[in-house]
C-alpha cells in the first residue's frame, strides 16, 4: 500500500505557499510545503490551531478566497496535472469528483434549507450526470453505506432532523458520492462526542478499505491518527517540520515540537497524578515569521544556529523519516553526540 | 398550518378595530371643521350648524356622557365613532362630504391606478434590488459593490417629491420625452377589464394604448421604486454577506458547484428571510409613498385622492382610504409570515 517505492504518487505537492492579505499585514499561512501522497494511503496532518493544516487543504481544493488570499507559489500535481494551473471550470470538475472534502462542524456544514438527500444527490447529478431519480437511488445507497438507518425515509429529512453524528455520516456520504480518489477530512470528529468520534473514524477506515481511496485526515489529536493513518505530516507555523510513517514518528520522535505534542497526550499507562507536558509559549506570529526555526521561541533545545537559519526537511535515515531540525541527531542520540 | 392561518386571520380583527380608532382620533386632531371647509370661510353659523347635524358632526366623538346622565342609554352610544363603526360593519364606507358620492364607488375607480403603480414600483424594486444585492455581496469591496453602496445610500436618502420634480423637469419639460402626469393621453382609450391599464391593453392587444400607458407610468413608478429598491438592495447584500460566510457555502463549493449555483441556490434561499421581511414592510411604505408620488405626477389613484381629501377635510374619504391601506398592510404581512415556513423548513407554525 504505502511501501512500494515504484508506485506513482496520487498527489505530489511542491513548495505550496498560501498567504492572506489582512489589515495588519501579510499572514504567511502555508510556507512552501512539499510532500507526496500515495494511492490508498491514509495521511495524517497534525498540528495545533492556526498551523496551516486546514488552509493547505483548502489551497489544494482552491477554496481559498482570493483576495484576501493568494497562492503565490507551488504546484499541486494530481492525476498528472497541476491543480493550481487549471481553469476555474476545470477545477470544479475536480472538486467533489476527484477530491472530496468533509469539514469540521457537521452542524453548520449542511445547508439547512435543503433536504439531506437533495444535497447528496446534487453532486451525483453534477458529476455523474444522473437524473434526479437515479441520484436518489444512489444517495439512499450511500446513506445506507455510511450507516444511517431507514435511509429511504431519511432521504427527505432536513439537516436539523439529524443528530450531529448522523450529519457527519451524511457529509461523508456526500463526499464519497462520486467515488473520489482523495478524501480530505478536516477535523471531522472535533465537534462530536467521543463515542461518535470512534464510530466516524471506524467508518472512514472501513470505507477507505472498501473503496481504496486515499484519505487526508487533518487533526490536532495525535491520539486519533496513531490508530488509523500510515504516514503523518506534523505542521507548525505553515511548515512541515516532521514527516514519516506513523511507527517511526512515534518510536523515534525527532522534532522537539512533535515530542511536545506527544507529551501533551494523556496515556492510560501513566501513573495517576502524572502531569501532562504542555509546550510553553505560543506559535510565532504568521505576519512576522522568525528568520530561523519557527519553533525557536518555544524550544528547549535551541542554539544560536536555530535563531539564524531555518532548518529544511532532511532525511533522518537512522529514524526512518524526515525532520526539519538542526539538532535531531543530538536530541535522539544518533550520530555525533 | 391551517390553524395558524386561521389564528392569524382572527388576530387581524382587533388590529383593525385599533386601526379604526387611531384613524378616527387622528382625524379629529387635525385642526379645522369639515362643515366650514365645505361651505367656505364666510358661511353663516346657521348653515354650518345644519351641515354639522346632517353629517353627525354635532355628536360627541366617542360616547355621550350627557345622554348617560339623562338615563338615555342608546343616546350614550350615539356618537361619531360608533356610527362610523356600525356603517363599516355593513361595508359602508360612507359618502364624500363634498361630492356626496359613495366612497366605495370612487375607490373602485381610483384603487386600480394605485395598485398598478405600486405593483410596477415593487416589481422594479425586486428585479433591480435583489440581483444587484446578490452581485455586490459576491464581489465584496469591488467597484460594483462600492457603487451599489453609494447608489443605495443616495436612493434611501433622496426625498421622493424632489426626485419626482427633477424627473418632470428633465424628462418632461426639458427633453419632452415623457408626459408629466396622469395615466393616459387624452384620446387614447383602453377597454377596461381590470382597470390596470398596462394589463388591460395587453389583454386587448391594444399596443398604442400600452405604449401610452407605459410612458405615463414610467416616471411615477421609478420615483416610487427608488426607496424600496435601495432598501432591498442593501438588505439583500448584507444578508447575503452573512450567509456567504457560512460553512455550508464552503461545502457547496467543495462539491464542485458553480458560483452561480452556490449563490442562487445555496445562499439566496437562506438569505431571503430578512429580505422578505423588508419587502413586507416596504409594501406598506410604498402605499404611503404613493400619496406623494401620485400628487406630484397627478396620478389619479387613492394617494392623490386622500391628499386632496385631507386638504378639504373630507373625513370619510381619509378614513376609508386609510383603512384600506391598513388592511393591505396586514394582508401583506400575513403573507410574509407564511412565506417563512415555505423558505425555511426549520420554521413550522403548528
Amino acid at each position: 500500500m504505502t511501501n512500494g517505492t515504484a508506485m506513482k504518487p496520487l498527489m505530489e505537492i511542491k513548495n505550496l505557499t498560501t498567504r492572506f492579505y489582512t489589515q495588519d499585514g501579510v499572514v504567511n499561512a502555508v510556507n512552501g510545503i512539499s510532500y507526496t501522497l500515495d494511492p490508498g494511503e491514509i495521511l495524517g496532518v497534525v498540528g495545533e490551531s492556526g498551523c496551516g493544516k486546514s488552509v493547505h487543504a483548502l489551497s489544494i481544493m482552491r477554496l481559498i478566497q482570493i483576495p484576501p488570499g493568494e497562492i503565490p507559489a507551488g504546484e499541486v500535481f494530481f492525476g498528472g496535472r497541476d491543480l493550481l494551473k487549471l481553469s476555474e471550470r476545470e477545477m470544479r470538475m475536480v472538486r467533489g469528483h476527484e477530491i472530496a472534502m468533509v469539514f469540521q462542524d457537521p452542524m453548520s456544514s449542511l445547508n439547512p434549507v435543503y433536504t439531506v438527500g437533495f444535497q447528496i444527490s446534487e453532486a451525483l447529478m453534477l458529476h455523474k450526470k444522473m437524473n434526479r431519480s437515479q441520484a436518489k437511488v444512489r444517495a439512499i445507497e450511500l446513506l445506507n453505506l455510511v450507516g444511517i438507518p431507514e435511509a429511504t425515509k431519511r432521504f427527505d429529512n432536513y439537516p436539523h432532523q439529524f443528530s450531529g453524528g448522523m450529519r457527519q455520516r451524511a457529509m461523508i456520504a456526500m463526499a464519497l458520492s462520486c467515488e473520489p480518489k482523495l478524501l480530505i477530512a478536516d477535523e471531522p470528529t472535533t465537534a462530536l462526542d467521543v463515542t461518535i468520534q470512534a464510530q466516524i473514524i471506524n467508518l472512514v477506515i472501513r470505507l477507505q478499505e472498501e473503496l481504496g481511496m486515499s484519505v487526508m485526515w487533518i487533526t490536532h489529536d495525535l491520539g486519533i491518527v496513531a490508530e488509523m493513518v500510515h504516514r503523518i505530516n506534523v505542521m507548525y507555523a505553515g511548515f512541515i517540520i516532521e514527516r514519516g510513517f506513523v511507527d517511526d514518528i512515534y518510536n523515534h520522535t525527532l522534532h522537539p515540537y512533535t515530542m511536545g505534542l506527544l507529551g501533551s497526550l494523556p496515556s492510560i499507562d501513566e501513573a495517576p497524578g502524572t502531569k501532562l507536558i504542555s509546550i510553553p509559549g505560543l506559535p510565532p506570529d504568521l505576519i512576522a515569521l522568525p528568520e530561523g526555526c519557527p519553533f525557536f521561541a518555544r524550544c528547549t533545545y535551541r542554539v544560536e544556529q536555530c535563531h539564524q537559519e531555518r532548518p529544511q526537511l532532511e532525511n533522518a535515515q537512522e529514524a526512518g523519516h524526515t525532520v526539519a531540525c538542526w539538532r535531531w541527531r543530538e536530541i535522539q542520540g544518533f550520530g555525533v553526540a | 398550518m391551517g390553524r395558524y392561518i386561521l389564528r392569524r386571520l382572527l388576530s387581524v380583527i382587533p388590529t383593525l378595530i385599533g386601526v379604526t380608532l387611531v384613524i378616527f382620533l387622528f382625524q379629529r386632531l387635525i385642526p379645522g371643521d369639515p362643515a366650514v371647509a365645505m361651505l367656505g370661510e364666510h358661511a353663516n353659523a346657521e348653515n354650518v350648524a345644519r351641515i354639522r347635524e346632517q353629517f353627525g358632526l354635532d355628536k360627541p366623538a366617542f360616547l355621550d356622557r350627557d345622554a348617560l346622565a339623562e338615563g338615555d342609554l342608546p343616546g350614550f352610544f350615539d356618537s361619531q365613532y360608533v356610527r362610523y363603526f356600525g356603517r363599516l360593519l355593513q361595508f359602508d364606507l360612507g359618502e364624500s362630504i363634498h361630492r356626496r358620492i359613495p366612497i366605495a364607488e370612487t375607490l373602485k375607480e381610483r384603487f386600480p391606478a394605485t395598485v398598478e403603480l405600486s405593483l410596477l414600483a415593487m416589481s422594479i424594486a425586486l428585479v433591480v434590488g435583489i440581483p444587484i444585492g446578490i452581485l455586490s455581496a459576491s464581489r465584496r469591496n469591488s467597484f460594483l459593490d462600492g457603487a451599489t453602496m453609494i447608489g443605495s445610500l443616495v436612493g434611501v436618502s433622496v426625498p421622493i417629491f424632489w426626485l419626482g420634480i427633477m424627473e418632470i423637469m428633465f424628462f418632461a419639460v426639458i427633453m419632452k420625452w415623457l408626459p408629466s402626469g396622469s395615466r393616459l393621453s387624452s384620446g387614447i382609450v383602453i377597454k377596461p377589464i381590470t382597470n390596470l391599464l398596462l394589463l388591460d391593453s395587453l389583454l386587448t392587444g391594444n399596443w398604442v394604448g400600452f405604449k401610452d400607458a407605459f410612458l405615463h407610468i414610467l416616471m411615477p413608478a421609478i420615483s416610487l421604486a427608488t426607496i424600496p429598491t435601495a432598501i432591498i438592495t442593501r438588505m439583500t447584500r448584507s444578508s447575503m454577506l452573512d450567509v456567504l460566510q457560512e460553512d455550508y457555502i464552503r461545502t457547496a463549493s467543495a462539491k464542485g458547484l458553480s458560483e452561480r449555483i452556490v449563490l442562487f441556490r445555496h445562499a439566496l434561499k437562506n438569505a431571503f428571510l430578512p429580505v422578505i421581511t423588508i419587502i413586507g414592510i416596504q409594501a406598506g411604505t410604498l402605499l404611503a409613498g404613493a400619496v406623494l408620488t401620485e400628487t406630484i405626477f397627478s396620478w389619479p389613484g387613492i394617494g392623490k385622492w386622500v391628499y386632496d381629501s385631507i386638504l378639504g377635510r373630507d373625513y370619510p374619504i381619509v378614513q376609508g382610504v386609510t383603512l384600506l391601506i391598513a388592511i393591505i398592510f396586514l394582508v401583506v404581512n400575513l403573507l410574509v409570515d407564511l412565506s417563512y415556513a415555505l423558505l425555511d423548513p426549520r420554521i413550522s407554525y403548528e
